[in-house]
């Protein structure tokens, strides 16, 4: 059974950046509905704005008009430190260059949203190990990132994501660093991991390979959704 | 998230230690710079600071600093004996004639004659001999600077002659005088030999010191004295700053030091702050990420300031012990004795460290905080 609440709708969110002979419409009236259980995929050319709509569906910027409701919650409503509380307890990024810190050893990455959150160090660093023994990185907890493999890294920030429980994965270009065996491994972890009937994922993409995983595709050309497919199987 | 500052601050080892290494020398030579301008300035006192038996020094209306003196009448000790409220007062005999060894070696020297009745104005710490055998007749006590600047390389021993201004005297002690201004001997003779000599003058009178009776204090006999005979009277303290703000006024030390000590400061806070800014600008993709996963601009500024203090303090505390072992070191030495790190050197750069580290701070938050999380999501 779906449940009732929409992981997000987006309703006609505008956005655009600079004023007058510099100003440039990025968003147009982007209306979108990610419903919770299931892997979003957004597609599209570069620049038509895909990395924008998911900025400001993560509460990274600010929209210039229109409304983002995670779950429910409208967050363009929150103030900013709210908001700042909302996406730490809700929500989980996964980035195409991984954006792990190089000082950190895996364990120590994959807690950091923990340690943002308060949880003590031991606390949080016996959760991460967990984890990372659950996504087949048992062997390198201690390992810095320079000394892993793209999997490994996207597997580690994979962890960090999951890691505090969040509703909401966004995730940019999780597989574009991969091959194609690396990429299939992730979006397997990505799915198997993330996907619960109270969890929605978004997935920015290039990678056509990967779109079997989805259950919704909507495709982006300047500044708005042209198309929407639902389904199962692509 | 103390932890992930430090981690992040401590990666990479050049930068880190390119940090410490610019507050630990910047600290190191504003340390070294304003202990040596406070030791030079406090030797320009050294000899009202070790007359220790005085409290209170008398002169003419004219003189500023120690060194040159307009002779008293001698009348103006008696004068100065009858204020009320004095305890004590004695003469003082201040000269510069040239010392000159049995070998041929040379030097200005200072020569304190000290009243013939009691020795007061002596210094109390004696390397060799003592103060009592001043009474035998044409006899000195030089400190152990001079002695070591007139006889080079020679063991100390007592019984030596010396001619001050063709005056025959004999060395009978070895003093440890507060070292004067000028790398001058400083030698301690009874008033009645030391007047003779300086050679022959009107008035031979230089200074009177005494202390006041019970229950009145210095600056109330200064007060007394002043207004009583018309001479100038001053505590020990204040004369000595009398001496000390002269040299400030009238010597281009001041600028000297205030030179380095402003390039040691301007450097300190461009190279130390420039480079911790780079640091924070080539981590703006973790704060952008930290901030991105939700952590908010108070803890992001703590995290800045932690590892901002971390090295300041680190740097601190390096600079200032290569401070305390350069002072250990030249403290030994003849020539810089007395000079030593001063407690007020190291409180003025530490704070001058922590105005560097806040400025570096400063400049490296700005970045953090107009930094838009957004910005992870580009590659």
């Amino acid at each position: 059974m779906k449940p009732a609440i929409p992981a997000v709708v987006c309703r006609d969110i505008r956005k655009h950046f600079g004023e007058g002979d510099t100003r440039i419409e990025v968003l147009r009236g982007v209306g979108l509905e990610a419903a919770a259980g299931e892997l979003t995929f957004l597609l599209g050319p570069s620049g038509c704005g895909k990395t924008t709509l998911i900025s400001v569906i993560a509460g990274l910027l600010d929209c210039s008009s229109g409304s983002v409701e995670i779950f429910g919650e409208n967050t363009e409503r929150l103030a900013p430190a709210d908001r700042v509380r909302f996406r730490r307890a809700n929500l989980g990024f996964v980035f195409q260059q991984y954006n792990l810190l190089p000082s950190l050893s895996a364990t120590e990455n994959a807690a950091v949203p923990l340690l943002a959150a308060g949880v003590r160090h031991r606390e949080a660093f016996e959760r991460a190990r967990e984890l990372l023994h659950r996504l087949g990185l048992g062997d390198r907890l201690h390992t810095p990132p320079s000394q892993l493999s793209g999997g490994q890294q996207q597997r580690v920030a994979l962890a960090r994501a999951l890691i505090h429980g969040p509703r909401l994965l966004v995730c940019d270009e999780p597989t574009a660093a991969m091959d194609h065996k690396t990429g299939e491994v992730v979006m397997e972890l990505l799915a198997g991991a993330a996907l619960a009937p109270d969890r929605g994922v978004i997935v920015v993409t290039h990678d056509t390979r990967m779109l079997h995983f989805a259950h919704t595709i909507a495709r982006m050309d300047d500044g708005r959704i042209v198309d929407l497919q639902r389904g199962t199987c692509f | 998230m103390n932890l992930v500052a430090w981690r992040m601050l401590t990666h990479e080892r050049a930068k880190y230690l390119g940090l410490i290494f610019a507050i630990a020398f910047s600290t190191f030579l504003l340390e070294n710079q304003t202990s040596i301008f406070a030791g030079i300035l406090k030797r320009t006192a050294s000899q009202i600071l070790d007359v220790t038996d005085a409290d209170v020094w008398v002169m003419d209306p004219a003189t500023q600093y120690f060194e040159e003196t307009k002779a008293l009448r001698d009348t103006d000790l008696t004068r100065v004996r009858s204020v009320p409220g004095l305890a004590w007062a004695v003469r003082l005999f201040k000269g510069m004639p040239v010392a000159r060894t049995e070998a041929g070696r040379f030097a200005q020297s200072i020569v304190l004659g000290l009243d013939d009745a009691t020795l007061t104005g002596a210094p109390r710490r004696m390397v060799m001999g003592s103060w009592e055998r001043l009474r035998e007749p044409d006899s000195v006590v030089m400190d152990r600077a001079g002695y070591l600047l007139l006889f080079p390389g020679e063991p100390l021993y007592l019984g030596r002659r010396l001619e001050l201004n063709d005056h025959a005297v004999t060395l009978v002690g070895i003093s440890e005088a507060g070292a004067p201004f000028a790398s001058f001997p400083v030698i301690h003779a009874r008033y009645s030999v030391a007047v003779d000599f300086q050679g022959m003058e009107r008035s031979q009178l230089s200074y009177v010191i005494g202390r006041p009776a019970p229950g009145i204090t210095p600056e109330e006999l200064c007060a007394a004295i002043q207004e009583r005979t018309g001479l100038r009277a001053r505590t020990s303290q204040e004369f000595a700053f009398d001496c000390v703000r002269y040299y400030l006024k009238n010597t281009g030390i001041p600028v000297n030091f205030g030179i380095t000590i402003g390039i040691a400061l301007v450097v300190g806070t461009v190279v130390a702050g420039q480079t911790f800014y780079l640091f924070t600008i080539e981590n703006l993709r973790q704060f952008g990420t930290l901030k991105a996963i939700g952590v908010p601009n108070p803890r992001l500024i703590g995290m800045v300031l932690l590892q901002a203090f971390s090295v300041g303090l680190i740097g601190f505390a390096l600079g200032t012990g290569m401070a305390a072992a350069f002072f250990d070191v030249f403290q030994a030495k003849t020539a810089t004795r007395g000079i030593i790190l001063m407690w007020q050197s190291v409180a003025l750069t530490g704070g001058c460290m922590a105005f560097v580290v806040v400025v570096a701070s400063l400049l490296s938050l700005r970045r953090v905080l107009i930094l838009e999380p957004a910005t992870v999501f580009r590659s």
